[in-house]
């Protein structure tokens, strides 16, 4: 695969191969995938739009003890002003009292809403990763040693697949909301979502498991711990990191429907999708309360399933990016080049006359 | 791959179809034991009464305990509860899958159900699939253009979208917005303005091309659609709706035209032909054969859409051509189309009926239940009435559903244009329709077999949350209610039901496989 190679104008001096001109220098797997993700540009845009969420989600109301820069806390009960109209302007700028409104009883929405969405996008990464790590240790273990551990594991994985998600869910995320909070939640989701993640790194260790560097790896004495880790682990990690973005953006979408059927995060706390179904009777009059988390549920996860994308994209060499733009345009600079080279080459042959007239 | 005797081949077969039959059998069973437990210790089922100050609280209980067995410790209880739902297998045995808290029998219970939810689910994803693939083929065959980055961007918004924000929203904009606005049908000219500038821009997307030919469709396109919005509305056909005979030339022609030329391929001929005569017929039935639709029920009109297929078939024959088989499936695909057509006019007709209906008071489009209750009217007024009710949710779970297809579609043809047979096909100077159609989107298919088939039970359970919205009594409320009253019966009855589903169409997609691939071989 060169299909990326580096310019050697773009190398620093005195290194080696630049000496050499008209030579290319490959990159490495990872500076491919860099490279590839940081021209998606949906992808990019998507990832700076989410960290700005997580930082206005963080910096606002604060986290934990340390406080933030927004004065109402989302447990305080400030007087209702102008019938808890949103105070938001855009032209001019500016947040005024209370810029996503106030409820019924004048709790800040803003403040609210912030609250909601780092209590979401915790359980939506706690979900994430708990889900991968579970995946990753059933998928490997079952696609590496095969035999009856495969077939205990993988029956398994059918079990948990044929129950609906949202059952095992709403079950558990039940029992979860009453013994404690949210990060109960968030683990106890992870518990349910693995199995897709476990099926797709499975299929993944049983085709890398039979190739040479493996069994080279292996003639060599290499433990089996040391294969998994070192050299199969490596090469599955495209399809791990994509499936986990995408697990994140259906984890967050679960946790919206359960909070809904009153079965998620139990109240005095509040995440994004409780807001919603908490608010959804008050819509003709206080339309504010249901718009701003909503569109915050459906930011984030359309950032997430974005960069997830542009991740599949970065990680498959069978992508080949073509746009008719991006073609024209070569083709256009390479007919400027053609003419180039004619109008020199024209000229060439008279100085090339002239210089070995002059030699001779 | 070496080709296995016939006999040996059959034999692998029958062995492989009864070694995946138990084992989904063990799968179904040993999930359902999960299940039982997991709702055995959520919760304690007597705890409303163990609050409750009624004097006869003990006896409540104890008649409690008898009817769910409490007494018994869950594992067995369990098999107690397999008892009885083993005997829906067993032939002659009276089915018993227990009963809810309040004494109801899950078997019942069930029955009415599952009809509301099944209809939900099939509207929607029939609808998901057909639109999903189309579109997921159309942008896949022109990757990086402006039709694929909107579409693009609009299937992850759709993905995005919580189920219950859009069915809220759409309850609110889709239901009382459009009611109000039936009450004085006619549009203002900023409506018109705004409606016919977003299409413009939809037809350029969808058409593209050189600027010239850009700025031509805009122009021609928000013309045209101005016209057709300002007609609508001043000759009160909001009100009035129906498609007419004139309409039904055009849009039957065009219809013609288009399925011919994807099935067929224009320049065959007696294909085209048979096509518009199904058109000419199709005419014929709304003018002259009108009063034949009056008493209709739903048999008829299945038999109706059949003899208009068996009608396309035949003229097809007769047309015949150098390929007949082409000019039947294109004539009787048209047929078909039309057909559906002319039974929206006839719906269409019925409407101000419906709209003035007592019982309807001028609000056609509902957001709860799936009835109007105590609705007088003929077979056209009773449809109107039950589409009415299912837009709303078929329409929320379809966006949700849409936007999976479409990116599984794109993804799945992208990866078969790539493919050496194609280029093959086109090498050997076959048109580009022909390559599409027979070559790429045949072998496109066949991953998106598999994908469809997992989604049905996922599908069940989304149905869970747009039926809570809006107020269908399907699986989905007997589910939530369930457990949300620590009652282990209906979840059980609703999981055999989603289970099977889900575990029967597994084992069909693997069937499918193995059938639509040659390359994949049971062992």
């Amino acid at each position: 695969m060169t299909t990326y190679l580096e310019n050697t104008a773009d190398l620093p001096p005195g290194d080696p191969e630049s000496e050499a001109p008209d030579t290319t220098r490959g990159l490495s797997q990872g500076r491919l995938v860099l490279k590839r993700f940081l021209g998606h540009r949906a992808a990019i845009v998507s990832l700076v739009a989410l960290v700005l969420i997580i930082l206005l989600a963080i910096s606002s109301i604060g986290i934990g003890p340390i406080s933030g820069w927004w004065k109402y806390s989302y447990t305080d009960i400030p007087t209702i002003a102008n019938g808890g109209r949103p105070t938001l302007q855009l032209f001019p700028f500016s947040l005024g009292e209370h810029p996503f409104g106030q409820d019924r009883v004048g709790r800040d929405s803003f403040a609210m809403t912030m609250r909601g969405t780092q209590i979401s996008l915790t359980i939506t990464v706690l979900v994430g990763f708990t889900a991968a790590f579970i995946g990753i240790v059933i998928g490997a273990l079952s696609g590496y040693f095969r035999g009856w551990l495969e077939s205990v594991l993988m029956r398994f994985t059918d079990m948990i697949i044929i129950i609906p998600i949202l059952i095992s869910a709403s079950v558990i995320a039940y029992k979860a909301g009453n013994i404690g909070g949210f990060w109960f939640l968030g683990l106890f989701l992870g518990l349910v979502s693995w199995t897709g993640m476990a099926r797709l790194v499975r299929g993944d260790f049983l085709t890398l498991r039979e190739r040479e560097f493996v069994d080279a790896a292996r003639l060599a004495g290499a433990s089996d711990a040391r294969i998994i880790f070192k050299h199969i682990l490596p090469n599955a990690i495209g399809v791990i990191t994509v499936n986990t973005t995408l697990l994140m953006s259906s984890a967050i979408l679960l946790e919206t429907a359960l909070s809904y059927l009153g079965l998620g995060v139990q109240p005095p706390d509040t995440s994004l999708g409780r807001l919603i179904s908490d608010n959804q009777a008050a819509f003709t009059t206080r339309p504010w309360l249901f718009w701003w988390p909503g569109l915050f549920i459906v930011a984030i996860c359309l950032c997430i399933n974005f960069v997830g994308d542009g991740l599949r994209d970065a990680f498959d060499p069978r992508q080949k990016k073509f746009s008719v733009r991006q073609m024209n345009r070569a083709s256009r600079a390479e007919a400027r080049a053609i003419r180039k080279a004619q109008a020199s080459a024209s000229q060439a042959p008279e100085a090339d006359d002239a210089g070995s007239g002059g030699g001779a | 791959m070496d080709a296995h005797p016939p006999e040996g081949s059959s034999y692998a077969m029958t062995s492989y179809l009864l070694r995946r039959l138990l084992a989904s059998v063990l799968i179904l069973l040993g999930a359902s034991f999960i299940v039982y437990m997991l709702i055995a210790f959520s919760g304690d089922p007597l705890q409303e009464l163990r609050v409750s100050n009624r004097p006869n609280r003990e006896q409540l209980m104890q008649a409690r305990i008898d009817l769910l067995n409490l007494d018994v410790p869950p594992v067995l209880r369990y098999f107690v509860w397999l008892g009885g739902a083993a005997k829906c297998v067993v032939p002659f045995a009276q089915c018993d899958l227990g009963s809810s808290i309040q004494g109801q029998p899950v078997t019942a219970a069930l029955q009415s159900a599952i009809p509301s939810t099944l209809q939900l689910v099939t509207g929607a994803a029939v609808l998901a699939i057909t639109i999903g693939i189309a579109v997921g083929i159309v942008t896949a065959l022109r990757q990086y253009s402006a039709l694929d980055y909107s579409v693009t961007f609009i299937a992850f918004l759709f993905f995005s979208l919580p189920v219950f924000w859009v069915a809220v929203l759409l309850k609110e904009f889709g239901a009382i917005g459009f009611n109000d606005f039936l009450a004085d049908p006619r549009l203002s000219t900023q409506t018109i303005v705004v409606g016919a500038l977003a299409s413009g821009v939809i037809w350029t997307v969808i058409l593209s091309g050189s600027w010239l030919r850009r700025a031509i469709t805009f122009v021609s396109a928000t013309v045209v659609s101005a016209g057709i919005m300002y007609y609508l509305s001043a000759s009160d056909w909001f009100a009035y709706p129906g498609i007419g005979p004139v309409v039904l030339v055009v849009l039957g022609s065009g219809i013609a035209v288009g399925v011919t030329a994807i099935v067929a391929g224009l320049q065959n001929r007696p294909a085209l032909y048979a096509s518009l005569s199904m058109v000419v017929l199709g005419v014929l039935v709304m003018t002259v054969g009108a009063p034949l639709l009056n008493s209709m029920n739903i048999w008829l009109l299945i038999l109706y859409g059949a003899i208009a297929v068996g009608c396309g078939l035949l003229a097809g024959h007769l047309f015949g051509g150098y390929d007949p088989g082409q000019s039947r499936k294109a004539a009787a695909l048209t047929a078909f189309i039309v057909a559906i057509l002319v039974a929206l006019d006839r719906f269409m007709q019925a409407w101000p009926e419906y709209f003035n209906n007592s019982r309807v008071r001028g609000r056609p489009i509902s957001t709860i239940g799936a009835t109007t209750p105590n609705l007088v009217g003929d077979f056209w007024v009773h449809g109107i009435d039950k589409y009415g009710h299912l837009v709303l949710p078929t329409f929320a779970l379809l966006l949700i559903s849409l936007a999976s297809y479409t990116r599984y579609s794109r993804s799945s043809m992208l990866e078969v244009m790539e493919q050496d047979y194609v280029r093959t096909a086109r090498a050997k100077g076959l048109s580009e329709r022909v390559v599409v159609v027979r070559h790429a989107f045949r072998n496109a298919l066949i991953p998106l077999a598999t994908i469809v088939a997992f989604d049905i039970g996922g599908l069940i359970g989304g149905a869970v949350i747009t039926e809570n919205v809006f107020s269908i009594k399907g699986m989905g409320t007997l589910f939530i209610t369930g457990i949300k009253n620590v009652d282990p019966n209906p979840v059980m009855g609703v999981f055999v039901v989603v289970g099977i589903t889900a575990v029967t169409f597994n084992l069909l997609a693997d069937l499918a496989y193995s059938a639509l691939d040659p390359r994949v071989r049971v062992h």
